[in-house]
């Protein structure tokens, strides 16, 4: 009882909401970081998922250098970049990239794999070409799977970007790190719950998206047959 | 060396796993120190997760081993607030030290000052079960460092000397630094400097900021093997601000024995500042292992 | 030609010295610190998994039985999922220190969310014809369960443990911040607070490697426990019908879980 109240006058106080080291500085460039590392694991998994997806070549190999990217430790990627490059905000965003690649690419890969056949080829027969059933058939029909790869490296993007105070940049692990070394329960606290917030957040945005996005006969049959998270 | 309750330390949850499906009361009672079990009587020296403290650890270790002293070592331990707690519970028995971290640690209001003024502070506020040993001529302090450019710019010798520059200054230290008394107030208080900015940066992190011009202060400590470059200068700090950090074993009384105090003791008065700057070097710049460096150094002194 | 190859081994002449390098380190430190930190990082990592699935599956098992249970369970692991790792290794350590606790609750927390869909999916997928088999063949709920229902969801639960266990052992590096890391440390405090590049490359490559040779045993595992499934071994690998099969074990087993 006694913490959760700390908690909440932590949040109360008016200076942790003002200046470069307030609240909305920090939940801004933690905003920042994640949305720029998202775009470019996207601009990056995405092409690959849907060539490697439509062709069907080369599948094998993009989705074992993904369970490869998965399987590094960001620790070690963060600091081996850092090492090579110096302190900044390139070395969070490397290690973040690593981080949201495997779980866009997986997933728009197989939501292109997993076209029926026989839908692609009846587009074929009307006369579609390669690029026009890509576009028009296979990425809506991919897109459910699609969004939940992009939300899935969304979350672990916002949960991990808070180790990009370990090598002094800002974001919402500040309160995390500084807490630590400055023993401030609440403030580690305060922190843990901004970025939970704010991927509770990005869930919602992603609900939304998913409504707009894809086409309501697909939303329910892959709502039928993945009942999704949220 | 052989690390052997690393390992042991490691088992302990899949032991508990099984201790837990019989139903077992509290089988994790000690931490990692005692974990091997039938070792209660050996020595458990411990060291922080930072370089110079696992190499302090080796000498140690090593000086207690050639007295044929049964020792175990528990490494790379992070904070302070996690190993004092330990060395107090007797699952570690020594641990390296600088006496005014500990002091500091214990009272973040204390005054800073000479070796024996610090040492009987920190003899007076340390818990019952808990004591140290002799301090070492060596030293770790904190300091103000700028690259030797800034220094030339500014007509840079001492701190005080930053008085009229610093407000278009950043300066890189651990998070701490900046509300501890002996950091940025004390940095206000005592030669009235105050900094445009403040960046959180630790370790290696400090060097490599202060290098690549992120930060243009840093609060590096004086044994930085950074230092033996040449292109960092640690301001003076006639103030004494940042007081003694002489090195100084940190013991649990009752497992460390008389016979123990004494080579340690016999380890300390030989270490000075410079041969612990040009160990951590061998260490952090050539990239020897901390475990040959200490053996070596032992041997030179004698120690061994 | 040669030209061509001598300048591309120049420029990926670094890469090669730190391979190099690397392996050097690696194999000279192999006793102390790799082989131990190396150790700690399989009994870290195995042990969150162990308890997260201890955990998941009664978890599960009570989300299909009671349906209204299962919303407000998955939205619990999910939220516990966004908390940064960092923060409840910070948070936990005054109360289990350098224990290995400090590290293994909060990776076995993150793993309920992957595990428990995964345990619920399979158990919903079970046939209908199957669970009345069971039931005229005089089975009760318990011996159903452990008999029939859980050894059917096998394929799938194993499919949850496989993403599990290579995020957690990604992960383990993580609390080298507050010490008990298992490669991590040989990451931070023998790489990077040095300098010194080689131990960083040696954490990377055996933790990858660890988590390569984790996914093989439980592919093993999964032929071990589930041997009716292995005549059908050419079908499975058809992927899009056994997708079709299989409701939401295809790509959702691999990656949405982690959400």
């Amino acid at each position: 009882m006694n913490i959760a109240s700390e908690v909440a006058s932590w949040f109360a106080q008016p200076q942790n909401w003002s200046g470069s080291g307030g609240i909305p500085v920090r939940f801004a460039e933690h905003v920042y970081y994640s949305v720029l590392a998202l775009l470019a694991a996207a601009a990056i998994a995405v092409p690959v998922g849907l060539l490697t997806g439509h062709t069907g070549r080369g599948g094998f190999l993009a989705i074992s250098l993904a369970n490869f990217a998965r399987a590094l430790p960001t620790i070690g990627v963060l600091t081996l970049v850092v090492l090579g490059m110096g302190l900044g905000l390139t070395p969070v965003l490397v290690a973040l990239v690593a981080l949201a690649v495997p779980p866009i690419l997986v997933n728009t890969y197989e939501g292109v794999r997993g076209v029926d056949p026989q839908v692609t080829d009846a587009a074929r027969g009307m006369g579609m070409r390669g690029g026009e059933v890509l576009a028009r058939l296979e990425v809506p029909m991919a897109m459910p799977l699609i969004l939940l790869g992009l939300r899935t490296a969304a979350i672990q993007v916002v949960s991990t970007a808070t180790i990009a105070a370990y090598v002094g940049i800002g974001g919402l692990g500040r309160f995390i790190v500084d807490g630590q070394s400055q023993q401030r329960i609440e403030q580690i606290l305060g922190g843990a719950l901004l970025v939970v917030a704010l991927a509770l957040a990005v869930t919602g945005l992603f609900t939304l998206l998913r409504r707009w996005v894809v086409a309501p006969g697909l939303r329910r049959r892959a709502a039928a047959s993945s009942s999704t998270a949220s | 060396m052989r690390n052997p309750t690393r390992p042991a330390a490691a088992a302990a949850p899949l032991l508990l796993l099984l201790a837990a499906c019989g139903g077992g009361g509290d089988p994790y009672s000690g931490g990692g120190g005692d974990g091997g079990g039938g070792s209660g009587d050996a020595i458990v020296v411990g060291s922080a997760n930072f370089p110079e403290s696992t190499l302090l650890a080796h000498i140690y270790a090593k000086a207690l081993e050639a007295e044929d002293i049964p020792v175990e070592t528990q490494l790379d331990i992070g904070s302070r607030e996690v190993y004092h707690d330990q060395v107090a519970e007797g699952n570690l028995s020594v641990f390296p030290e600088y006496n005014g971290g500990i002091l500091y640690y214990l009272d973040p209001e204390a005054e800073s000052g000479t070796t024996e003024e610090t040492n009987r502070a920190v003899r007076r506020e340390l818990p019952d079960g808990l004591a140290i040993l002799d301090s070492a001529p060596a030293q770790n302090k904190d300091s103000i460092t700028v690259t030797e450019e800034t220094a030339e710019e500014h007509g840079l010798t001492a701190i005080g000397d930053l008085e009229s520059v610093a407000g278009d200054m950043t300066l890189g230290a651990p998070a701490e630094f900046e509300t501890r008394p002996q950091g940025v107030p004390g940095l206000k208080d005592a030669y009235g400097v105050e900094f445009g900015g403040f960046r959180p940066l630790e370790g290696n992190l400090l060097v490599e900021g202060l290098r690549g011009g992120d930060v243009d202060a840093a609060n590096l400590f004086t044994t930085n093997p950074a230092f033996t470059t040449g292109d960092f200068v640690a301001l003076e700090d006639p103030q004494n601000l940042f007081g003694s950090q002489n090195v100084t074993p940190l013991i649990n009384k009752k497992a460390v024995g008389q016979d123990a105090r004494e080579v340690l003791n016999r380890v300390s008065a030989e270490l000075t500042t410079e041969k612990l700057i040009d160990l951590d070097a061998r260490v952090q710049i050539d990239h020897e292992e901390a475990d040959e460096v200490a053996a070596d150094w032992l041997s030179q002194a004698g120690l061994d | 030609m040669v030209e061509a190859v001598r300048a591309a081994l120049a420029f990926t002449e670094p890469l090669w010295g730190w391979a190099v390098q690397s392996w050097q380190w690696g194999w000279s430190n192999f006793d102390d610190p790799v082989g131990p930190m190396l150790a700690e990082h399989v009994l870290l990592s195995y042990a969150s998994v162990l308890i997260g699935l201890a955990l998941a599956v009664p978890l599960g098992v009570l989300s299909v039985r009671y349906r209204v249970v299962y919303p407000p369970v998955l939205g619990g692991v999910n939220a516990l999922y966004a908390v940064p790792s960092l923060a409840l290794f910070f948070l936990l350590l005054p109360y289990t220190a350098f224990t290995p606790w400090t590290a293994i609750l909060p990776l076995a927390l993150y793993t309920l969310a992957i595990l428990v869909p995964n345990v619920v999916d399979g158990l919903n997928q079970v046939p209908d014809h199957v669970r009345q088999a069971a039931v005229a063949m005089g089975f009760g709920p318990l011996r159903r369960l452990l008999r029939v229902e859980l050894p059917v969801a096998v394929p799938v639960i194993i499919a949850g443990l496989r993403v599990a266990s290579v995020a957690t052992i990604s992960m383990v590096s993580v609390a080298s911040l507050v010490g008990l890391g298992g490669l991590g440390g040989v990451i931070l405090t023998y790489g990077f607070a040095r300098d010194f590049a080689a131990p960083v490359v040696v954490g990377i490559a055996l933790s990858v490697a660890l988590a390569f040779a984790t996914d093989g045993l439980l592919v093993l595992a999964q032929r071990a426990l589930t041997p009716w499934a292995r005549d059908r071994g050419p079908a499975r690998r058809g992927g899009r019908s056994a997708r079709r099969r299989i409701p939401g074990t295809g790509a959702r087993a691999r990656e949405e879980a982690a959400a």
